[in-house]
């Protein structure tokens, strides 16, 4: 498994961290507000896999794409969605990215390149080789990465996918965040490989797996993916081992019911928060300044999405056509 | 006859329980899901994988083209094989094994096999989940001929049908309203089965007729009570599955009523209810005083927002508001 050598600048790093920890107090704040009975539909948290979007993201252009699952706050805020409205979406605010009408699960910024959090496990992978193959197209050196679970590595669209790519040597990274589980199901028991990078060997695309506990780590594998996709060589596939804190969903606790508290608290050993405060030797002022930051984003965001008004009910009978 | 004992139990514990009888009953029988195998996932599956093991109560990959397909093939190879879709909406992903396999194989090979296959489809909004986790698609299926639909709307019928479809030999799509889950109502103890194929009046009345498929038909029996209450005596018929469709069922009422209310979860345009209501008309148009109505959802995906979601789905008060103006 590869892990980062270090070569990062520190500056690099601070953002990273930033990004990270803007994730954490994000969803920190969505679940809060959930409990709090303000959010409308369900949410799927990633705290603890906080490394995955903001290793990937920093090695991306503003003008690149992602897509990201259900499970994809942290990947819209690392490629720059904007944290109020996003907000405003999970509450059931007009004001929200996608005027209350799709949720925590389908949270989308296309202005930032972000085409869509997807419900659908798999959904976003065809799609993504469609958005590389609109930039291949146009002769544009972009890049589109997918973000996906262990789970869906397991259904077709990710192979089919992953085939398309290859021949039409389009420009997408496969970013498989392998949490370990799919709802209660673990990837041991559904997953044909230890390393799901590995099944890049079946398409002819180099394939790595990373520490995704790890946001360095994450960082040079990504960057390396996203160069070989934008020389216009085809798609990647990165694995990330990590592990989510929180249950797949709300009322699904944290360990008990199909892992165990020492399998849990073996990786919250790992929090990659303080894998990066280590890495960083961050003292008490520096993790106080990047905090004092974050909180002022955060209460903003708290701000306007609970001043937001409500839809419309005509809001229910638009966007159906363009 | 010897009285039935009776006992009230929730629609997911009569999912649970008919599943449990007819595992123990015919060892052909086993299940196959996206987290079946952990009792506390859902209710409708609570203690199978306890009682019948990892074998019979499989966890699947989150491959619904592959798990639905190989149900297909060891449905032909002699087993009977009962699948957890979760959602209808995940169906989506496997439409290929049952309408261009499934529902085709025995008529295709000449009778030579049969595919005793059945689909369980959780479905239905309610519930702020959104434009992909809560649609109602049971009308699409009753364009594929050969592939059996059920959409029972109570615990007594849901329990009874599910025995009767683990029983039947041809692939059946059994839906589930999982804004009916905690609906609590009588279940006739021990082996409780319905017969495919027959609709229920589930209330009787003499002025009008409310025809409502799954969680409209509860909607039906909500609506029928507030019209009670106004004077008006109205009739709820349940059609119970929708293909085969009792149509001489439905048309007994309409002939009795000659007014007619259809209501369903899916949307309107190409929905149940227009089908209902066409053959509905061919059958007792000499008794139709006034056109039937369909209430349904609008044809706009259901969004998440709470108040959107309900301007969207039907509803008792929809219902009730669509009866009077008929009876006005
Ligand atoms: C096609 C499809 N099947 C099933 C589901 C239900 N579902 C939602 S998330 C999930 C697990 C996904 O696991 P994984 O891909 O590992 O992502 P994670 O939740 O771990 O982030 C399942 C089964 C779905 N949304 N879509
Ligand atoms: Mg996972």
């Amino acid at each position: 498994m590869a892990k980062s050598t270090s070569g990062l600048s520190r500056k690099r790093m601070h953002e990273m961290y930033r990004t990270m920890l803007r994730i954490r107090r994000f969803e920190e704040t969505a679940d809060d507000m959930y409990m709090a009975g303000k959010v409308v539909g369900g949410v799927h948290v990633s705290i603890g896999q906080e490394a995955c979007s903001a290793g990937v993201c920093a090695a991306l252009r503003e003008d690149d794409a992602v897509l990201t699952t259900h499970r994809g706050h942290g990947h819209s805020i690392a490629k720059g969605t904007r944290l109020p409205e996003m907000l405003a979406e999970l509450m059931g605010k007009v004001t929200g990215l996608c005027r209350s009408k799709g949720g925590s699960m389908h949270i989308a910024d296309v202005s930032k390149g972000h085409y869509g959090a997807h419900s659908i496990v798999g959904a976003n992978m065809p799609m993504a080789a469609g958005i590389g193959l609109a930039y291949q197209l146009e002769g544009k050196d972009r890049v589109a990465v997918v973000f996906f679970g262990d789970g869906a590595s397991n259904n077709g669209a990710f192979h089919e996918a992953m085939n398309l790519c290859a021949i039409w040597k389009l420009p997408v990274v496969f970013f498989c965040e392998n949490n370990q589980y799919a709802v209660s199901v673990p990837a041991e028991y559904s997953t044909s490989v230890d390393d799901i990078s590995v099944r890049s060997k079946g398409y002819d695309a180099p394939g790595l797996t990373v520490d995704g506990m790890d946001v360095a780590a994450v960082y040079e594998a990504s960057r390396e993916a996203v160069a070989h996709a934008r020389r216009g060589l085809g798609p990647s596939l990165v694995e990330a081992k990590t592990y989510r804190f929180f249950g797949h969903s709300r009322g699904d606790p944290h360990y008990g019911m199909y892992r165990t508290k020492e399998e849990w608290e073996g990786w919250k050993a790992k929090d990659p928060l303080i894998v990066c405060e280590k890495m960083l030797k961050m003292t008490a002022k520096d993790k106080k300044a990047h905090a004092d930051a974050v909180e002022a984003e955060i209460r903003e965001a708290i701000e306007f999405a609970e001043s937001s008004p409500e839809p419309e009910e005509s809001v229910a009978l638009e966007d159906i056509f363009a | 006859m010897p009285e039935v004992k009776m006992r009230t139990i929730s629609y997911s514990t009569a999912i649970n329980e008919a599943l449990h009888e007819e595992m123990e009953r015919d060892e052909k029988v086993f299940l196959m899901g996206e987290d079946v195998a952990l009792s506390a996932i859902s209710p409708a599956t609570a203690g199978l994988g306890d009682r019948f093991g990892h074998e019979r109560v499989r966890n699947t990959p989150i491959s619904e083209l592959g798990f639905t397909g190989a149900a297909v093939g060891a449905a032909m190879a002699g087993y009977r094989p009962v699948l957890d879709m979760r959602r209808i909406d995940f169906m989506m992903l496997a439409i290929d094994p049952i309408a261009n396999q499934a529902a085709k194989l025995r008529y295709m090979l000449g009778g030579q096999v049969s595919v005793p296959l059945v689909i369980r489809a959780p479905e239905g909004g309610y519930s702020q989940n959104g434009p992909t986790h809560s649609q109602c698609l049971e009308a699409w299926f009753i364009q594929v001929p050969g592939l059996r639909v059920i959409v029972p709307s109570d615990p007594a019928d849901v329990k009874g049908l599910l025995k009767s479809a683990i029983r039947e030999d041809n692939p059946v799509l059994f839906v589930e309203y999982r804004s009916l889950y905690s609906l609590e109502g009588p279940v006739p103890e021990g082996d409780h089965t319905e017969p495919i194929g027959k609709a229920a009046v589930k209330k009787e009345g003499a002025d009008i007729t409310l025809i409502g498929i799954g969680s409209q038909a509860r909607s039906c029996l909500e609506a029928a009570e507030l019209l009670a209450g106004e004077g008006v005596d109205a009739e709820v018929v349940d059609p119970r599955t929708i293909n085969p469709l009792d149509v001489e069922g439905l048309a007994a009422s309409v002939r009795k009523t000659g007014k007619c209310v259809v209501a369903e979860e899916g949307h309107k345009s190409g929905g149940v209810g227009a089908e209902i209501a066409a053959s509905v008309q061919e059958a007792a148009f000499g008794s139709l005083k006034a056109p039937i109505v369909r209430v349904a959802a609008l044809d706009v995906p259901v969004p998440v927002h709470t108040k959107l979601e309900a301007i969207v789905l039907p509803s008792t008060e929809k219902i009730v508001a669509a009866a009077k103006k008929l009876l006005a």
